[in-house]
């Protein structure tokens, strides 16, 4: 009974938890812990604050508010806004919109890009979800992709055909991309396990392959692609610009695979190669069933990275004259009606890399952290 | 082994689709293609430049244009390959392009050096100076240490040392590899001078928000004559780009137009009838249809009209005919007879 | 019977031998890379013979032709030889990598322990510049700069002037006021040299002292007094032999002082951002990797905050984050070519570009600008392999 009259004494053990302190809770007190606990984090804070007032406002402006989404020309853009360049003017790029993605693929066969985005959307979804019913069947699926687009883009065997120089803007940015990195995969891990292999003739090679193409920068071999490459084939022959660039794309992101498989490779503990050899495996089943699954799963980062550079590094083709996204994007700049538009024209294409790349780093992301954990266990 | 390598890269071109060029019987292979592919620039305002729905249009597409009305009778089965002025010469001799139309001068070493035929003239040009009429100069000879914009792998930057190392004078060069990075370079005040053939600098000065800013300065310091060129080796082919461009002269000298050439098919006139193909056998000789000029001149019209369409005084480039006008107009612009 | 099948035998015994497969796969690999060379070669030299370009690199030593507007080094005229343009260019491409490398990984450092801040805004801020900006093409980056820069800043007759007309910025670059060094310049230098050499020769006493008896020096700031004092006593000896040349504006241009072009700027800043964006992930992870018992222990050893991260998490982060910090001076280094997109006159674009434009040699022009990159790449990977082996060695 006396508990009732002087609620401030417990039995030892029995004090319930009482709630923290207001100004160490709630919004005040997450304020208080991450933006002003010392001085210095005072000042930097205050410091951001001003910075981000100082971009964003005008940004969200210049971007949304004081934007202007249809026009006929840049005069007429300018006309709508409060000053002239006042906002973007993206009526420039909503004109061009199919141009861009496109390029100068003939109108009556689009159905068929449309169909190869609508399959490497489904290609990329079966590839790298997890938890899928039939994930085998997704994956071969995801292998054969590259030549089902390749039939379905270019032609051939009941499809009208459609000339290479037709491919221009995203289709062609993806393009490249895409061959690069699903025709480098497979390359890359044999270029790995040459350079592991006990004969030193095969390893010489890979590595003398290997150094080289990651010593020179992308741009010089597309130039060798675009003017000396010609010279190396029998002579009469020739074969089309995309293919050879597509081929010194995927040389050289395969040169970059093969290292990140060769440090899985290295990773793996020797206990499982000395395992599978005690097994009495051969050296094919014991990579195909053993090691290269392991060292293929602690490089997936890596290889995801790989994947993101040689996606980024596509765009270099401009700079021999192919019209991929940046290219056409240019060539759209010498527009009499549009001139002057390039930050609206780079914004838009900056947009374009940061999603699909963000989205890919994301996703290498969360496999990092989902095998981190396996290691653990 | 060297069949083997042959094997397996048509092999891997088969399975893309296409197979490769051969360097004879270019004609040929157009006719099969059904399409004329031209060698152009990737955007130069009036000559070449594609519109929002990537439709390409131009002075030089139009002589595209007008070839492929020759060779395969329908003027809008062309396919622009670009090219910076780097790779426009490995384009050509690849075999990725059947005829380069694109703002080419002649020159000897491009003639002997690189391989290449060329074939005639459809643009006299000659390498000029734009400055902003802020400056206040009105001379090229006033230029001493000015910074100077300059597009990279053309013949202007040689031209340009020469000029300026001759008359004793400084620069500072300001390399560029695209029109568009070269305009706004010169717009922002990066260089003080923007030089390239007349016809560039017309332009790019039609592209600039006040073009009435801008002067082009009276000196011409090079002689750029533009003309088409092809490969070596193939004379049948050599011979329709040649004619081709004389056609569209000579309809210009004979008043043959776009409009009038039905009419025309009833002249009096035996050239008139030879160029249409009314009279004689020249498009068969040539390998073409016997009609090759008359659509030709129907479908893009002729050498004028052609002109003033794309970049004439009444379009935003706003050039004037000059050295371009008729050799009987006081121009330079001649064909040999139709006979 | 048994003498056909005999060597088919002997065959198939070499095959299931494992040695001696060795020897037959080596054997046939080496027949196909080199038959495909050999291939290769024949086809190039009959190509070339078949447009009459000849394989030489006599062109080297043609005259070139054209200005470059970029040479801070050596003297450099249109009747100069193309292998001198060629210098021009790899000097330039070997002044954007140093000067890149340099600012990429202040940057980065700074950025990736911004991100490891403990002010939300702060880790926020600096998460989404590494974000957008490792996301997208280093190109871009490089044309929106060098846009921003030749727009934004003023034209020459507006210039900024900082400094009491002493620097100079405008959209023509950067101009500093450049020294003339009279005689007596170069006692100054020698003294210069001296103190530097003091400093190190302390530095590694002080150093031996701190091993041996535990005493520390403030090491920094002796060698700051040692590398002002000496130097500045030897100006003033010498009756200050220097001058200044400065740049002012005659006619179009600034004359005299020293330039940095906005193309240059452009392109070290394009490069060194992006890269910053990816060194500052590898400082964060290195950092990171590092087990929290080290800080612990080192508090627990009454270690001061600032002495723990100098003395106890940098030396065993760094041996972590060398070695992707050097693919990254490999990656700013090969992406320096991409100067060619705005006109900063490097390798690829003198050599690689204007020279194989005006000469037509593209195989041997492609070839010199590859040799030349994998010598720097080379260089590079062997001076980190070195430094990383040297750091290595603090490992007990």
């Amino acid at each position: 009974m006396t508990k009732s009259f002087n609620p401030q004494s417990y039995e030892p053990g029995t004090h319930p938890d009482l709630p923290p302190p207001a100004i160490t809770t709630g919004l005040i007190g997450w304020i208080k812990t991450n933006l002003f606990s010392s001085p210095l984090n005072t000042a930097l804070t205050l410091i951001s604050i001003w910075f981000l007032w100082q971009i964003l406002p005008s940004s969200f402006h210049w971007l949304f508010t004081g934007a202007v989404w249809s026009a006929v020309d840049r005069k007429e853009c300018w006309a709508m806004m409060d000053a002239p360049r006042d906002g973007a003017c993206w009526a420039f790029i909503r004109g061009s919109l199919e141009l861009f993605l496109y390029g100068w693929y003939p109108e009556p066969e689009r159905w068929r890009v449309n169909i190869t985005f609508f399959l490497f959307g489904a290609a990329v979804f079966g590839a790298l979800r997890e938890n899928i019913p039939g994930k085998k069947y997704w994956l071969m699926f995801a292998a054969v992709f590259p030549f089902l687009a390749a039939w379905l883009l270019f032609g051939g065997f009941g499809l009208e055909p459609v000339a290479t120089s037709k491919l221009g803007g995203i289709l062609l940015t993806l393009v490249v991309a895409v061959t690069g990195i699903s025709f480098s995969l497979p390359l890359g891990i044999a270029l790995a396990l040459g350079r592991r292999s006990r004969l030193p003739v095969l390893r010489a090679i890979c590595v003398i392959f290997i150094e080289f193409i990651r010593g020179v920068p992308l741009i010089t071999l597309l130039f060798v692609a675009s003017t000396m490459l010609t010279y190396f084939l029998p002579p009469g022959s020739s074969f089309d610009l995309l293919i050879r660039v597509l081929i010194m794309v995927t040389l050289f992101a395969a040169a970059y695979i093969a290292e990140v498989v060769r440090g899985g490779l290295q990773g793996l503990a020797s206990g499982q190669y000395e395992a599978a050899d005690a097994l009495g495996l051969t050296y094919w089943q014991s990579h195909r069933l053993i090691i290269l699954p392991q060292a293929l799963k602690i490089s997936i980062p890596g290889i995801v990275n790989t994947f993101i550079g040689s996606y980024k590094d596509s765009v270099l083709v401009l700079i021999i004259g192919m019209m991929d996204i940046l290219g056409l994007g240019r060539a759209r700049l010498n527009d009499p009606d549009w001139l002057g538009l390039a930050p609206e024209l780079y914004i838009f294409i900056s947009l374009f890399f940061f999603v699909s790349c963000f989205a890919m780093s994301r996703y290498s992301l969360s496999l990092e952290k989902k095998l981190e954990t396996g290691h653990q266990s | 082994m060297k069949q083997k390598t042959t094997a397996v890269l048509s092999a891997a071109a088969l399975v893309l689709g296409f197979a490769g060029t051969t360097q004879a019987g270019t004609l040929e292979d157009v006719q099969s293609q059904g399409v004329l592919r031209c060698v152009v620039s990737t955007g130069i305002a009036g000559f070449a430049q594609p519109d929002a729905s990537g439709v390409w249009k131009g002075f030089d597409i139009d002589f595209c244009r007008a070839t492929a009305a020759a060779v395969l009778g329908d003027a809008n089965k062309i396919e622009a390959v670009t090219s910076t002025g780097k790779t426009r010469f490995t384009k050509l001799n690849a075999g990725e392009g059947d005829v380069l139309w694109r703002n080419t001068t002649i020159t000897f070493s491009r003639d002997v050096g690189v391989k290449l035929r060329f074939h005639g003239v459809n643009y006299y040009d000659g390498q000029g100076f734009m400055v902003k009429k802020s400056l206040g100069v009105n001379s090229a000879s006033e230029l001493d240490g000015a910074s100077v914009c300059i597009q990279t792998g053309t013949t202007t930057e040689l031209n340009l040392a020469d000029y300026f190392s001759s008359n004793g004078m400084k620069y500072e060069p300001v390399t560029i590899e695209t029109n568009d990075e070269a305009r706004q370079n010169y717009e922002s005040g990066r260089c003080d001078v923007y030089t390239t053939d007349a016809s560039g600098l017309a332009s790019t000065r039609s592209a600039l928000p006040n073009p009435g800013d801008h002067m082009v300065l009276p000196e011409i310091i090079s002689k750029e004559p533009l003309g088409p060129a092809t490969r070596h080796g193939d004379d049948q082919w050599s011979d329709i780009v040649t004619w081709v461009l004389n056609a569209t002269i000579t309809a210009e000298e004979l008043g043959v137009t776009m409009a009038n050439v039905d009419q025309m098919k009833s002249s009096n006139n035996p050239e008139v009838l030879r160029l249409l193909g009314v009279d004689g056998s020249q498009g068969q000789e040539l390998g073409l249809s016997n009609d090759w000029a008359y659509q030709i001149i129907k479908q893009v019209g002729n050498y004028g009209e052609i002109f003033e369409r794309n970049i004439g005084v009444d379009t935003p480039l706003g050039i004037a005919r000059g050295l371009n006008a008729l050799w009987t107009e006081g121009g330079l612009i001649y064909s040999p007879p139709f006979r | 019977m048994a003498s056909s099948n005999a060597p088919s035998n002997v065959l198939s015994l070499l095959w299931r031998n494992k040695e001696s497969r060795g020897v037959i796969i080596q054997i046939i690999t080496m027949v196909i890379v080199f038959g495909l060379l050999a291939v290769i070669a024949r086809n190039v030299v009959i190509n070339l013979e078949a447009v009459g370009k000849e394989f030489s690199f006599d062109f080297l030593f043609w005259p070139a032709g054209y200005d470059i507007g970029f040479s801070p080094f050596i003297e450099y005229t249109n009747k100069s030889t193309h292998f001198m343009s060629g210098v021009v260019g790899l000097l330039n491409t070997l002044l954007i990598a140093f000067w890149g490398c340099i600012l990429a990984t202040i940057l980065g450092f700074i950025i990736g322990i911004m991100r490891l801040s403990s002010n939300w805004l702060v880790s926020r801020v600096s998460y989404i510049f590494v974000e957008f900006v490792r996301n997208v093409p280093v190109l871009i980056h490089i044309l929106a700069i060098y846009a921003i820069v030749v727009t934004i800043l003023p034209s020459t007759k507006q210039a900024i002037s900082l400094g009491g007309d002493l620097f100079f910025l405008s959209n023509r670059g950067f101009y500093i006021p450049a020294p003339i060094f009279e005689s007596g310049a170069g006692w100054v230098g020698i003294v210069l040299l001296i103190s530097i050499g003091l400093v190190i020769a302390f530095k590694r006493w002080a150093k031996r002292i701190q091993d041996n008896t535990g005493t520390i020096y403030p090491v920094f700031w002796i060698s700051l007094a040692i590398l002002t004092v000496l130097p500045s006593l030897a100006l003033v000896a010498m009756g200050t032999p220097i001058s200044w040349d400065i740049p002012a504006l005659k006619g179009f241009n600034f004359q005299g002082g020293m330039a940095v072009k906005p193309e240059f700027i452009a392109l070290w800043l394009g490069l060194s951002y992006y890269t910053a964006a990816f060194i500052a992930e590898i400082v964060r992870a290195g950092i990171l990797a590092v087990s929290d018992g080290q800080t612990e222990a080192a508090h627990a050893l009454g270690v001061r905050p600032n002495r723990t991260l100098q003395l106890i998490i940098v030396p065993q982060a760094l041996r972590i984050i060398v070695p992707p910090l050097c693919s990254q001076y490999l990656n700013l280094t090969k992406n320096s070519s991409l100067a060619i997109a705005i006109g900063y006159m490097d390798i690829t674009a003198t050599l690689g570009g204007i020279s194989l434009m005006q000469t037509g040699k593209e195989m041997e022009t492609m070839l010199i600008v590859m040799g030349i990159y994998l010598i720097i790449s080379l260089l590079i990977s062997s001076f980190m392999n070195w430094f990383n082996s040297r750091i290595k060695l603090t490992e007990r």
